[in-house]
């Protein structure tokens, strides 16, 4: 008889924290050829086309840098969170916070000087995914309410409250849709390139990464979320106050969810609807994950995720395979990236275990 | 076979284990015979749950032989021990709170009809067994609306429900109330009347003299002695306990003590299942002088640690450090006052592991003025700061950016050491600090113990270890359910009075 036992290991050096989320990756590409074969899909013309699709020309090239902002900023918000154990699965709900309070006043700021109401729009929306994700924290550091359950069901609160306004007060007037109307000229993004949507999200996404980058390893801040994170008993002992961190922490990562938000409104859609996120709050959960919970991580993860997605147009195009194969690579990816983290901490033995005598007698 | 020699119904032979750099079993021989109470007695840490682990099959001893009714068994886990006849009721109860007695006694044992459970006739088993033996509980009550003595009675009908033979209860008596106590001998009283055996783990002398049948004594990982109930007193079992071998004196200089640095006053605390740890303590602990607060653990020094470490808030009393009160349930008041603090759960709450050593170096330092500049850590400064304390208190590491988890006990508490003593801290209180360590860390800590209070430190030690109070301490203190039983100063204290303080008992 054989049995597996999965013991710690030693400490991995510094290395493997690179060499892991690649070799996660390529694994991932591997076992990708499973569902494209079963979907009928020839393997090398669907990878040909799956890459070539996202990065093959000028245009497939900016709109995976498109794709991929607001997934940095969602992913940039849960490695932020799960850092200091705040399980914010609340992303997507903090998202549609900072896109409505972005719509609210990127429509009704008249009164604003127009260079600064692209500014208070930000700022609106950075605040309000704050806001909204401090409520599960002041739950959880006070009445000790369990994060991951109340962050997650804030989500559908949230998506009702965006409904209720949508078909009332910020519905377009005259229209039947769940829409609001257009935001103002002054409130959206501006677009870099000509021919494209590349907008300057991607380059605030660039520089969201470096500042939590700074945040973690240069400033108190840093330390502190860190501390909690790792042993919240120990943080408290040695004088830090927990609950003021973990609001910061949750407030930060909020904010930054709410980005994601203010980036599909003022770049993309330029009103609020319903569908304005398919999902990035739950794909930055994946994204932190995959990126180890490091800025520069979640940075690559971002971009593999949106290549995943924007190719797979274009090889669903040529080769018949359904689209919904990228979420299948994607839901594939946190699954190779959990086992290969698991065994950065374990391993397995193999035990050889004898076979035992049957105990003589009987026993009553 | 010969019928005067009785042969035991469990047999263990030359048992061995370690954990990492801590000795807990050496050589051990152990046997438990049919229709008896045998205790296994001895101070926290000589090994004796351990011990009964390794029988339970929860854990696998290095090396060693454990025979039952006679053959040689592998007892890979607890599944294999209770197959047996093997139980162990641990201090933790491991009882499902949300469901009913009878659901937890049944569970993994269940009798079925067809698909369903078979309720009744369990039940009707259940109520049989709680009439056999005094045990009564309601079945139908769910387990978290049971006091802890009703718990445990849960637990012992799952065993008995199991069909034990042999019955390992740990500390059993350290949750109960006195009439609780008589209850639970009753019953054992019954098993073993009924041929069983069992095993009473117990630091608690007037208890073991109380129930047992045989006494085996453990010191240091090893059985030192094995008694028959009336061969045997309990002066001759503490002196066992505790043991006559000295630590190495290390040398030690009278200091003249001077003004109180630490004054607690009728202090009053509850533990976490709110009863009172401590009842109306006082205490002084003065510049210049080691008081040693002896005890077995779970007399109250937790709590009155914990207390002054900021992390628990009691019910009243006074705290004073050097004239000044002491807020109460906040850890950085008790940093800013001067405490260094060193909590005998070095990993639960004096280290985060995963972090670097540096990281846990700087944690009551970071937001100091040296070390950070509005905000922004200042990296030069702490990287001298951790190489100066790595350097000067020699802990072992490959760096000071390796994690502490990759640290060897002794080094661990050095990192804490080095955090705490390095501000020249007024105050010393010292949590179990050798528990678990070699001898070398053990003696090294001691130095440094005995160097605070050379430079006029008063420190408060708070330990298990009698070598260790008898090293140290100017002025010995033994604390039992929480009040002070004893007071004495080193010259006029003798080893067997305070044991027989540790153990509730005046001369």
């Amino acid at each position: 008889m054989i049995r597996l036992m999965i013991v710690k290991r030693e400490p991995l050096p510094g290395w493997a924290r690179i060499v892991i989320p690649i070799a996660a990756i390529v694994v991932t590409l591997i076992l990708s050829a499973i569902p494209i074969l079963a979907a009928g899909g020839a393997l090398w013309k669907s990878y040909y086309f799956l890459f070539y699709g996202a990065l093959g020309t000028r245009f497939n090239l900016l709109e995976t840098f498109v794709k991929a902002s607001p997934l940095i900023f969602t992913g940039l918000a849960v490695a932020l969170a799960f850092r200091a154990k705040f399980w914010n699965i609340g992303a997507e709900g903090q998202l549609l916070a900072g896109a409505l309070v972005a719509t609210w006043i990127g429509i009704y700021g008249t009164w604003i000087p127009s260079f600064l109401l692209l500014p208070m729009v930000i700022a609106a929306g950075f605040f309000a995914g704050g806001f909204w994700a401090s409520i599960p924290a002041l739950f959880k550091t006070k009445l000790k309410v369990d994060d991951v359950v109340s962050t997650l069901l804030l989500n559908y609160v949230m998506v009702h409250i965006m409904g209720a306004l949508l078909f009332g007060p910020l519905q377009q007037p005259g229209s039947s849709w769940p829409r609001s109307s257009e935001i103002l000229q002054a409130a959206k993004y501006p677009l870099l390139l000509p021919r494209s949507r590349f907008h300057i999200g991607f380059l605030m996404g660039l520089a969201a990464v470096f500042l939590i980058w700074f945040l973690n390893t240069k400033t108190v801040f840093g330390y502190r979320s860190k501390a909690v994170g790792a042993n919240i008993r120990s943080a408290h002992f040695g004088g830090i106050n927990t609950t003021v961190v973990t609001l910061q922490t949750a407030v930060l990562s909020g904010g930054l969810a709410g980005l994601a938000g203010v980036g599909e409104l003022c770049a993309l859609q330029y009103r609020l609807i319903m569908d304005i996120s398919p999902g990035y709050g739950y794909s930055g959960i994946v994204i932190a994950m995959l990126g180890n919970l490091h800025p520069v991580g979640v940075l690559l993860s971002a971009l593999f995720f949106s290549v995943i997605i924007v190719g797979a147009q274009t090889m669903s195009r040529m080769t018949g395979v359904p689209t919904y194969i990228a979420e299948v690579i994607q839901g594939m990816a946190l699954m190779v990236m959990l086992v290969f983290l698991l065994l950065t901490e374990y391993r397995i033995r193999v035990l050889r275990v004898r076979p035992r005598m049957r105990a003589g007698g009987s026993r009553n | 076979m010969s019928d005067d020699v009785p042969r035991p119904v469990a047999e263990m032979r030359s048992i061995e284990k370690r954990f990492l750099d801590v000795i807990a079993n050496q050589q051990i021989d152990f046997r438990i015979y049919r229709g008896e109470i045998c205790a296994l007695l001895g101070e926290n840490g000589a090994g004796k749950t351990t011990l009964m682990n390794i029988l339970f099959g929860y854990y696998t001893a290095d090396s060693g032989e454990i025979f039952i009714k006679g053959e040689e068994v592998n007892l890979s886990s607890p599944r294999d021990a209770i197959s047996r006849g093997i139980g162990m009721i641990h201090q933790h109860f491991t009882l499902v709170p949300a469901q009913t007695v009878l659901e937890n006694v049944i569970i993994a044992t269940e009798s079925r009809k067809g698909f369903f459970l078979d309720l009744k006739s369990s039940k009707e088993r259940l109520l049989e067994l709680q009439k056999r033996f005094g045990l009564h509980v309601d079945p139908e009550a769910r387990v978290w609306t049971l006091s802890v003595g009703e718990q445990q009675k849960v637990e012992i009908l799952k065993a008995l429900y199991r069909g034990v033979d042999i019955l390992i209860m740990d500390e059993p008596t350290a949750v109960l109330a006195p009439a609780e106590i008589e209850e639970l001998f009753q019953t054992l009283r019954i098993l073993v009347g009924e041929d069983r055996s069992v095993v009473f783990i117990s630091h608690k002398l007037k208890e073991v003299m109380a129930i047992s049948d045989r006494i085996v004594v453990l010191r240091g990982g090893r059985v030192v002695a094995e008694r028959k109930k009336e061969q045997t007193n309990t002066r001759e079992l503490v002196n066992f306990m505790v043991g006559r071998d000295l630590l190495e004196r290390i040398e030690r200089k009278k200091v003249p003590p001077g003004e109180p640095v630490l004054e607690i006053e009728n202090l009053t605390v509850l533990h976490d299942k709110g009863l009172e740890a401590l009842k109306g303590l006082n205490l002084v602990v003065r510049e210049g002088e080691i008081v040693g607060l002896a005890g077995v653990s779970g007399n109250g020094q937790r709590e009155l640690s914990e207390v002054l470490f900021g992390l628990r808030v009691p019910l009243e009393g006074n705290l004073k450090v050097s004239g000044e009160p002491l807020p109460w349930g906040d850890p950085l008041s008790a940093i800013r006052l001067g405490l260094a603090r060193i909590p005998e759960d070095r990993i639960e709450t004096g280290l985060m592991t995963d972090l670097s050593v540096e990281e846990n170096l700087i944690l009551e330092r970071h937001g100091s003025e040296a070390f950070q500049t509005r905000g922004i850590l200042n990296f030069r400064q702490i990287h001298q700061f951790s190489d100066r304390l790595i350097e000067g208190y020699r802990i072992l590491t490959s760096s000071r950016d390796a994690a502490v988890k990759s640290l060897s006990g002794g080094n661990l508490q050095k990192v804490i050491l080095a955090r705490e003593l390095d501000g020249r801290p007024k105050l010393v209180i010292a949590a179990q600090p050798t528990r678990g360590l070699d001898v070398g860390a053990m003696e090294y800590i001691h130095r440094r113990l005995l160097e605070e209070k050379a430079r006029r430190a008063g420190v408060l030690m708070i330990s298990e270890d009698l070598d260790e109070i008898f090293a140290l301490s100017d002025r010995i203190i033994v604390l039992y359910e929480g009040r002070i039983m004893g007071e004495v100063p080193l010259e006029e204290a003798g080893r067997e009075q305070i044991g027989l303080w540790m153990t509730g008992m005046h001369k």
